[in-house]
């Protein structure tokens, strides 16, 4: 049964763009490897970090929402772990509540999106 | 022993009107505080970004553990400082 995860991972400033997006690429189609589906993708771009984490003080914030079967989160975390642009990151099991809070809040993003 | 009528207060002593306190999240039917808006959660932090107390907030015990655990993961994601001296 596939249940519902979110993760955020913040990856070092030091990079470029195209390693940020080939990161990123490279987090996406692991997931879609080992058989996990894609809910929603958000990227935050460069945000100033609370507090400065390995001496840097902003740092390239993205985030997975998706669904997969439970073996598959300590694969992806073994690869955060050992990916070293990624400095810090958080896979975080949804439930019910969670998953409710994140439609309603895509659908009003979405809504925003049309205003503009 | 000074009884009890005899003691003289400057002035007199305000009783502090007991303002009923309630859970926010059960009024608000919130369900699930999200780690995500730190805007949000800085209600629930002091000056120096330390969790308030229920006693202060007036929120039940279910919620302020939410809260209490989504701030914990907003800190470890950086998005809440572990410390800090002026965080309003």
């Amino acid at each position: 049964m596939l249940k519902q995860y979110e993760t955020v991972f913040i990856a070092t400033p030091v990079l470029s763009d195209e390693q940020i997006k080939e990161a990123v690429v490279k987090y996406r189609e692991f997931i879609l490897s080992e058989g996990g589906e894609i809910v929603n993708e958000e990227d935050w771009g460069l945000r100033k970090l609370a507090y400065p984490i390995q001496k840097k003080t902003t740092g390239f914030y993205h985030l997975f929402e998706f669904k997969a079967d439970s073996q598959f989160i300590a694969k992806l975390e073994t690869q955060y772990r050992r990916d070293e642009r990624i400095i810090r990151f958080l896979t975080f099991a949804m439930d019910k509540n969670s998953i409710a809070y994140s439609e309603r809040r895509r659908n009003n993003k979405k809504e925003e999106k049309k205003e503009e | 022993m000074a009884v009890n009528n005899e003691i003289r207060y400057l002035n007199p002593p305000t009783v502090e009107v007991k303002k009923k306190k309630y859970c926010r999240f059960k009024k608000a039917h919130i369900k699930y505080v999200d780690y995500k808006d730190a805007e949000f959660l800085k209600r629930f932090l002091n000056e120096q970004g330390k969790i308030l107390p229920r006693r202060l907030t007036g929120t039940s015990l279910k919620f302020q553990r939410k809260v209490a655990q989504a701030v914990k993961r907003a800190r470890h994601l950086a998005l809440l400082p572990y410390v800090t001296d002026l965080l309003k």
